[in-house]
C-alpha cells in the first residue's frame, strides 16, 4: 500500500536518512525502533510531508511521487489519507476534546457539522473518553490528551496512522492506557506506522519491524523473525542493552 | 476653593466630558480598529516571509517607531499640505494615530502569533487544513489571548496620546479644558479635571480588559498550558 525506496534527508549537511526503503501492506504494524539520534523520527516526519526529503520515491495506493518535488497540493490531497500522532499529542489548545476530533472533518473536508460530531464521538469513545468531550487540553492528563490525538487520528478513517513516539513523553503511569488504545486499534486490522522504545510493546502487537541505525535501515522483517532469529550483531547489542535496562 | 472655581468646574465638566464622548473616544476607537487591521497585516506578512512586502513593513515600522507621535502629526497636517495634500483635522488624526499605533501593535502580533508552538501549525497539516484554515481557526485565536493584555496597554495609551490632537486643531477633550482654562485662568483645577476623566475612561477600559480576559481564559480552557 506504501512503499518508499531511496528515501534521503540531510540537515545542514548532516545526512540524518540515507537511502531508506520500506513497504507498509495494509493491516501492518510497522513498529520503528533503534537508538536515538538513528532517524526514526525524521523518518517518519519525512513520511507524512512534514520535512521535505531529499530524495526518495514513494509509491501510495498505487500513485507514484517524487518525494522531493511534491506541491503543497500534493501533500494535502495525500494527507488525507493519512493521519500523524505526534510525541508531544499538539492538540488544538483552544478547542475541545470533540472540536479537536471533529476540526479536520468540517474544515478540510467539508463534512456537515452533525456528522462530524457523530463520527468524532465515536472515535472519543473508541479511546474511552466520550465524557470529556468539552474538556480543553489543558485540563486533560497527558495520557488523556494522547487519547484525543488518537481519537483525531482515527476519526478521519485514514489509511494509515503515523505515531512517532506516542508514549515517550507520558508520565510512567500513563503510558499503559494509550498502549492499550493502540494495542486495540492494531487489533481492529488499523494500519499503523509507530516509532517507539516500548520493545515489549512493539514485540507484541507490531507485525514487522523496521531497525534504524545512523540513518540507515538495518533490517525490515518480521517481528517474529526479528526478535527469535536475529543475525546482526548490531541490533542484538541493541537488545541486549534494552534487556539490561528493564532487567 | 473657593465657590468661583467650584462653579467654573460644575459647569465645564459636562462641556468636557460630552468632547471625550464625542471626539476622544471615537477618535480612539477608529483610530485603534484600523490600527488592529494594519497590525494583523504587517504580522502576517512578516510571518510568511512575503519577499518585497516584507521589506516594505519592515521599512514602515522603522520610521514610525524612530519618529514622534507629535512630528508625525505635524508632517501630515502641516506638512502635507505643502505637497498639495489637505485633509481635515480630524481624517488627518484618525490616520496618523492608526499608522502610529498600528506599527506597535505589528510588533505584539507578530510575537504573540510566533509564541504559538509550531506543533500547532502541523496538526492542522495533518488533518489536512490549509495554511489559511489553519491560521484563521487554530493560530491566531491562540494568539490573540497572548496578545490581549498587551494590545489593551496599548489602547489604553492611545486614549491618552489623543490629546496630543489638540495640536492640529481638533477639539478633543483636552483642548477644550484649555479652552475653559485659558478663559478663566483657573489652571489647576481644569487640567485637574480633565485628568480625572482620562482617568475615568481608562478605568472603564481596564475593567473592560478584566473581563475580556476571563472571556478569552474561559474560551481556552483556563490558562493555556502548553505541553
Amino acid at each position: 500500500m506504501l512503499e518508499v525506496t531511496g528515501l534521503r534527508k540531510a540537515f545542514d549537511g548532516n545526512e540524518i536518512l540515507k537511502d531508506v526503503d520500506l513497504s507498509v501492506e495494509k493491516g501492518d504494524v510497522l513498529a520503528v525502533l533503534g537508538p536515538s539520534g538513528g532517524g526514526k523520527t525524521t523518518l517518519l516526519r519525512c513520511l507524512n510531508y512534514l520535512e521535505r526529503a531529499d530524495g526518495g520515491t514513494m509509491t501510495f495506493l498505487g500513485q507514484r511521487m517524487d518525494m522531493p518535488a511534491v506541491t503543497r497540493r500534493q501533500a494535502a490531497a495525500y494527507r488525507q489519507h493519512t493521519a500523524f500522532v505526534f510525541q508531544s499529542y499538539n492538540l488544538f489548545a483552544n478547542k475541545t476534546a470533540l472540536q479537536n476530533v471533529t476540526e479536520g472533518l468540517i474544515v478540510a473536508r467539508k463534512m456537515p457539522k452533525a456528522q462530524a460530531e457523530q463520527r468524532g464521538m465515536a472515535a472519543l469513545e473508541r479511546v474511552g473518553l466520550a465524557d470529556k468531550r468539552d474538556a480543553y487540553p489543558s485540563q486533560l492528563s497527558g495520557g488523556q490528551q494522547q487519547r484525543v490525538a488518537i481519537a483525531r487520528a482515527v476519526a478521519g478513517e485514514p489509511d494509515v496512522i503515523f505515531l512517532d513516539e506516542p508514549t515517550s513523553a507520558l508520565d510512567p503511569e500513563l503510558i499503559g492506557e494509550v498502549l492499550e488504545v493502540i494495542r486495540q486499534l492494531a487489533e481492529d486490522g488499523m494500519t499503523m506506522v509507530i516509532v517507539t522504545h516500548e520493545i515489549h510493546f512493539a514485540r507484541h502487537v507490531s507485525t514487522r519491524v523496521l531497525f534504524m541505525d545512523e540513518g540507515r535501515a538495518l533490517a525490515c522483517m518480521p517481528t517474529e523473525a526479528f526478535f527469535q532469529e536475529q543475525k546482526l550483531e548490531r541490533i542484538q547489542s541493541f537488545l541486549r542493552s534494552l534487556d539490561r535496562k528493564e532487567g | 476653593m473657593s465657590e468661583r472655581v467650584i462653579d467654573i468646574l460644575v459647569s465645564s465638566f459636562p462641556q468636557i466630558l460630552v468632547r471625550g464622548l464625542l471626539v476622544t473616544i471615537p477618535l480612539t476607537l477608529i483610530s485603534f480598529a484600523l490600527a488592529l487591521v494594519i497590525a494583523v497585516l504587517c504580522a502576517m506578512i512578516q510571518i510568511a516571509d512575503i519577499k518585497g512586502l516584507k521589506q516594505l513593513v519592515r521599512f514602515y515600522i522603522w520610521i514610525i517607531r524612530g519618529t514622534p507621535l507629535l512630528v508625525q502629526l505635524y508632517l501630515v497636517f502641516f506638512g502635507l499640505p505643502d505637497l498639495g495634500i489637505m485633509l481635515p483635522a480630524f481624517p488627518c488624526a484618525v490616520a496618523v494615530f492608526a499608522l502610529n499605533e498600528g506599527a506597535y501593535c505589528a510588533e505584539t502580533v507578530r510575537a504573540a502569533i510566533e509564541s504559538v508552538p509550531k506543533g500547532q501549525l502541523e496538526a492542522g497539516y495533518c488533518v489536512g487544513m490549509s495554511y489559511v484554515q489553519i491560521m484563521r481557526r487554530i493560530v491566531l485565536p491562540q494568539a490573540f489571548r497572548t496578545a490581549f493584555p498587551p494590545l489593551s496597554n496599548s489602547l489604553i495609551s492611545m486614549v491618552k496620546d489623543t490629546s496630543l490632537a489638540a495640536n492640529i486643531t481638533v477639539t478633543e477633550m483636552f483642548m477644550t479644558a484649555q479652552r475653559v482654562a485659558g478663559r478663566t485662568y483657573e489652571h489647576l483645577a481644569l487640567y485637574s479635571e480633565v485628568a480625572v476623566i482620562y482617568l475615568l475612561f481608562c478605568t472603564v477600559i481596564t475593567w473592560l480588559q478584566r473581563l475580556g480576559e476571563r472571556k478569552l481564559n474561559a474560551m481556552n480552557g483556563g490558562n493555556v498550558i502548553r505541553a
